[in-house]
């Protein structure tokens, strides 16, 4: 197991190298000049040559990424064209609301939509089934922006329980944290619950129909027990996984809503940095969420064995 | 996944499908109101009172009123005119995309799974590429490379196309392994003739019930970059940018907003619903889009 | 024993009363701030956080007149020999005294890099300190708009810096953000893109003369500001209402019916002079190397169908035809009859039939992030097609657009035929300071007029005695800039603000400044 373990943290690496060459070429092979950007709107041909040589943006493609690795194996993450701020201190300053709300994301989602699947594998085909599997199905289908300006509408502005914007850490308090946090969460609720909920059901659904549960049930035991000792516990690793493979989707899904809720985190710093061509910053941010999907993925491979005591390697 | 029908069969459950039997009344309803929708965005042209450009800048921002039955737009442009021919470039988007993924997928995967020497390269590329956010990627790619209709497309399409890949490996691991196209190899049949009689039939059920997932996420796709302003021109309408421009006025006219949300939410709810549908039927097994 | 007790408490009592009368004032301007260096970009949000932070020699007034607000300053008989003599008091936020080598150093590396800076660098003798207070420049023939120049509140201001941070090169970002201004730079609370912080600057020493625009005494009476980026302008708008900020420094025109009513709200718009938008066009490739299909473009274009498009209420915009701004001193609108009056979508049909126009596509770069900026193209685009022109507009973001416009490829290279942008009414309202009337080809603003008259003009302008004889240059220069389309100007607006009722005594200045506001209870 531990050889296992082993074996698929080695696997990170080459995974992580592919990465690191997609992103450098994505961003040297299309049309832009980070030079232009750093001399400013008043620059002459001179000048933007002068910062080309200084930035080795003249040198051969390889041996540019070569150097760019090099930075990266050092910790360098390199300085923003547009604000000069070393890359690095500014995802530290950004990353703490975007991980809080992810988490808070996370920790709601699997309260809501864990019982929601239960319940309507339970009651298969009845009422509350069509309701958990329509709601599903209706959380894929709304855009997020649009669900976040519903609930703005509806709960900061009609009935004035959230203010409308803004971010506070957890440092100054859980409740002025949740004040803020909380609707920006719950509009990235409605589509992780969808995720979730339906592969509750799926699994629970399939787990439900094997021959240990019969048995179980055929022995007496009381059916919280079925459900919850036996067929949640091994409809777990799924579940388990969706949560890892629905952390991109939660990116793609923080990035907007930081942007509704006018939230300071690493989404709004990528997506500003793409379309300033803030190059450094746009490298380091789709570096830094990738290695962070592995890595839960990673987690979540390993902890499989925890959940599933079947699973042998 | 043991149970893989035989060749005679290959093509059954893609006609069944089609055919749809003991579907639900919901599949049902879906399959109506997106018939609805599509007909009524190819026929749009004909149908839209307006021309979706045509612009009138002294009556912005109206009401419903003769002759815009949903009011006008910031420039004063007819809104159901726009919907209408918005679902058209939407529609398109997500379609194109759903097919080049599909297309794509399709032999990236046949080649890792027949080859055992292109698997392992082939993979950890598709890793990478899982790796990073579909939605950073996208809206990198059409930033960089401009916002046409075709850099949309690829934005949304390249994140898509390791899913398929995994898929039509999977199914392609498993099929090898099954007597006739062992057999098929030990005849001496070429490599092309067994992929394209024994292996994409067997691929194909599973790729068309992955497709529709990925026809309603491009549409949704779309609607995000455009939000994060990233997408097509407003000078071609799609739902995506009308709702993206109606924003600034969501407060004051949130009707930008709710009536191209409302069809893109129906299309997308209608092919999400015929892709359960489609699935239940074709494998009870295939449980998850990523597969 | 007790008596200490007492008085430590008292004390305790005093700051913990200072600590809640703390004011901050919280504002969303129109942009977030990034760059900080106010010599690497024309961008206003950089050059109002230079404001701030920093402070200025001379400074411009309502009048459009020359002041001194650092510096004092005579002028030889010759008029070829400034000297600037700088008041007592002016302290650096590290409390290093400010000198005339910190004066000299700063206006240097502005004088590389701003285009009025590189006209006076041309006629410069000599600029130096001749001691601590005592800045001598002495130039090689006289410049009238010397002081002129000089006092610019916009599209570069010398701002004054220590002379160790003006050392850096004018190509390279500066790191060190110490000014003398009425603000300080809070370093550590910088996000870039989100949010900055200015505190009051306790040692500043304004001058004794009511605040004026740039000029007069920068009374600070507030402990704190703070600039926060909302992108979302409903964002900002739900945040006023709740009283999460003070102040929003540009208001969607659509969305002040959302704050009508509301007694603790004021909109109100801060300076009357406003915003000019026009279009530029692209000399060097077809179709607009060609006078005539310059001529129609202009013919086709109708003020007022631009301007309800951007704008919507009448109230907040203006039909203005006079390349110089109207409300200003050289107001003069020869010339503009079509783009005044409706469009001469008729006129301009003939005179492309004329032009022998083929229906090469006309490349519109149109930035699709900047609000004030997206509006414009869609609309002129369509006014264009109407018109016969066959256009091609490229949505792009206002980053790409900067670039690109740089370009002097042909369009289908990279290139571009037309794009969009707006001034505040005293950046062009000079012809000399007015970047688009430049006709000096490759040295010339995008889009690279050749055009000597323009620049005969612009010399007889120099040469003019006084406000009469400037007038009478400025309608030949009117006449000739439209008649061979060096732009097309769009109208003028004016973007309201919008403030909490507590905050009060805003100085009415084109840039937006904190001193001398007061914010009450």
């Amino acid at each position: 197991m531990l050889g296992y373990i082993l074996r698929r943290i080695l696997a990170v690496i080459p995974v992580m190298l592919l990465v690191a060459v997609f992103v450098f070429l994505l961003l040297r092979l299309t049309p832009g000049d980070p030079a232009a950007i750093i001399a400013g709107d008043m620059a002459t041909p001179a000048q933007l040559e002068r910062i080309r040589e200084a930035m080795g943006l003249n040198q051969p493609l390889h041996i540019q990424f070569i150097t760019w690795i090099g930075q990266l194996l050092r910790g360098d993450l390199g300085t923003s064209l547009i604000s000069n701020t070393p890359v690095s201190s500014m995802i530290a300053s950004r990353m703490g609301p975007t991980l809080a709300i992810a988490l808070l994301t996370i920790i709601m989602s699997v309260l809501l939509a864990v019982p929601m699947g239960v319940l309507a594998a339970w009651k298969h085909r009845s009422a509350a089934d069509y309701a958990v599997m329509a709601f599903s199905v209706l959380g894929f289908s709304i855009p997020v922006f649009v669900i976040g300006y519903i609930f703005i509408l509806i709960f900061s502005l009609k009935l004035g329980w959230f203010p409308v914007q803004g971010y506070t850490p957890i440092s100054a308090g859980l409740l002025p944290f949740l004040k803020n946090a909380f609707l920006p969460a719950l509009t990235l609720t409605t589509i992780y619950v969808a995720l979730i909920a339906r592969m509750t059901r799926a699994n629970m659904l399939e787990v439900l129909g094997e021959d240990y549960i019969r048995t179980a049930r055929a022995k007496g035991a009381p059916e919280r027990t079925v459900l919850f000792r036996h067929a949640l516990k091994n409809a777990a690793v799924p579940i388990l996984t969706v949560i890892g493979t629905g952390f991109a989707l939660l990116i793609g899904g923080v990035v907007v809503t930081e942007t509704v809720f006018n939230i300071p985190g690493i989404g709004r710093l990528t997506v500003d940095a793409i379309l300033a061509r803030d190059y450094p910053v746009i490298q380091a941010m789709i570096l830094l969420t990738s290695f962070l999907y592995v890595l839960v993925n990673l987690l979540i491979d390993i902890s499989y064995s925890l959940f599933d005591p079947r699973i042998r390697y | 996944m043991a149970q893989t029908p035989p060749p005679a069969s290959a093509m059954q459950p893609v006609l069944r499908l089609i055919r749809m039997p003991n579907a639900g009344l919901a599949p049902k309803i879906a399959a109506v109101v997106l018939l609805v929708i599509v007909l009524a965005t190819i026929l749009a042209p004909w149908i839209a009172p307006h021309d979706p450009l045509a612009m009138d800048p002294l009556n912005r921002l109206k009401g419903p009123m003769p002759g815009h039955p949903l009011g006008t737009d910031n420039y004063g442009r007819d809104i159901l005119s726009r919907v209408l021919i918005g679902g058209r470039l939407s529609l398109m988007i997500g379609i194109a995309t759903a097919i080049v993924s599909v297309l794509l997928g399709l032999i990236i995967g046949m080649i890792a799974g027949f080859f055992r020497t292109a698997d392992a390269i082939i993979m950890r590329m598709m890793d990478a590429l899982m790796a990073i956010p579909s939605i950073l990627l996208a809206i990198a790619l059409v930033a960089l490379n401009g916002p046409s209709v075709g850099s949309v497309i690829a934005a949304i399409t390249i994140p898509e196309i390791p899913r398929v890949v995994r898929l039509v490996r999977a199914v392609v691991l498993t099929a090898r392994e099954e007597p006739y196209v062992e057999a098929a190899i030990a005849l001496g049949s070429s490599m092309p003739k067994i992929l394209i009689q024994h292996l994409v039939p067997n691929t194909l059920a599973p790729l068309i019930v992955q497709g529709t997932y990925i026809l309603a996420s491009a549409i949704l796709t779309e609607a995000i970059l455009s939000f994060l302003g990233a997408g097509v021109s407003t000078e071609t309408p799609t739902w995506g940018n009308i709702m993206a421009e109606g924003r600034m006025f969501f407060r004051i006219k949130p009707e930008l907003i709710l009536y191209p949300g409302l069809m893109l939410s129906l299309c997308i709810l209608s092919i999400n619903l015929l892709g359960d549908t489609a699935r239940d039927m074709l494998d009870p097994r295939l449980k998850k889009r990523a597969g | 024993m007790f008596q200490r007790l007492t008085a430590t408490l008292l004390a305790s009592t005093i700051l913990a009363g200072a600590a809640w009368a703390e004011t901050t004032v919280t504002a969303v301007m129109h942009s977030g701030l990034r760059v900080l260096d106010p010599v690497m970009t024309t961008a206003h949000i950089t050059r109002d956080h230079a404001y701030m932070i920093y402070d200025v020699l001379i400074a411009q007034d309502s009048q459009f007149q020359p002041q001194p607000q650092m510096a004092d300053w005579t002028i030889s008989d010759d008029q070829k020999v400034y000297t600037f003599t700088l008041r007592d008091g002016l302290k650096f936020h590290d409390g290093a005294a400010v000198t005339a080598a910190d004066a000299v150093a700063s206006l240097k590396r502005w004088a590389q890099k701003d285009a009025g800076g590189q006209v006076i660098m041309d006629r410069t003798e000599s600029l130096e300190a001749a001691d601590d207070k005592t800045i001598v420049w002495t130039l090689k023939e006289p410049f009238v708009p010397m002081l002129e120049v000089l006092s610019k509140q916009s599209a570069l201001p010398p701002f004054i810096m220590p002379a160790r941070v003006a050392e850096t090169p004018a190509d390279e970002s500066i790191t060190d953000y110490t000014g003398s201004g009425p603000f300080i730079f809070v370093t550590d609370e910088f996000q870039p893109g989100i949010s900055v912080t200015y505190a009051k600057n306790p040692d500043y020493v304004p001058r004794d003369e009511p605040a004026d625009w740039m000029a007069g005494g920068k009374v600070v009476n507030v402990d704190e500001v703070k600039w926060v980026n909302m992108p979302d302008i409903q964002t900002a708008v739900n945040a006023l209402t709740s009283g999460e900020i003070d102040y929003i420094e540009q208001m969607q025109v659509d969305l002040l019916p959302l704050l009508e009513g509301d007694p603790n709200l004021v909109v109100e718009v801060r300076e009357p002079t406003g915003m000019m938008t026009m279009a530029r066009m692209n000399f060097l490739h077809p179709p607009f190397d060609n006078e005539k299909v310059r001529q129609a473009a202009l013919k086709a274009i109708s003020q007022e169908t631009v301007l309800a498009a951007m704008i919507g209420d009448p109230q907040y915009y203006q039909i203005c035809g006079a390349l110089l701004g109207c409300g200003t001193p050289l107001e003069n609108e020869t010339g503009t009859d079509t783009l005044t009056k409706g469009g001469g979508a008729e006129e301009a049909k003939a005179l492309l039939a004329e032009s022998g126009y083929d229906g090469t596509p006309v490349v519109l770069m149109a930035p699709t992030d900047m609000v004030a900026l997206a509006t414009q193209p869609v609309v002129v685009s369509q006014m264009l097609r109407d018109a016969g022109f066959n256009v091609d507009m490229q949505p792009m973001d206002w980053q790409t657009l900067v670039t690109r416009r740089a370009s002097q490829s042909a369009p289908a290279d990279g290139g571009w035929n037309l794009f969009i942008t707006n001034w505040m009414v005293p950046e062009i309202s000079n012809p000399i300071s007015n970047p688009m009337l430049n006709g000096r080809g490759n040295d010339a603003w995008f889009g690279w007029p050749t055009d000597d008259t323009i620049e005969k003009l612009k010399n007889d302008y120099i040469a003019a005695a006084d406000l009469d004889a400037q007038k009478a240059v400025s309608e030949e220069i009117q006449s000739h800039s439209i008649n061979t389309v060096l732009e097309v100007p769009l109208g003028q607006y004016s973007l309201p603000q919008a403030r909490r009722a507590n905050l009060t005594d805003m100085i009415p200045s084109p840039v937006p400044v904190f001193w001398n506001i007061k914010k009450g209870e």
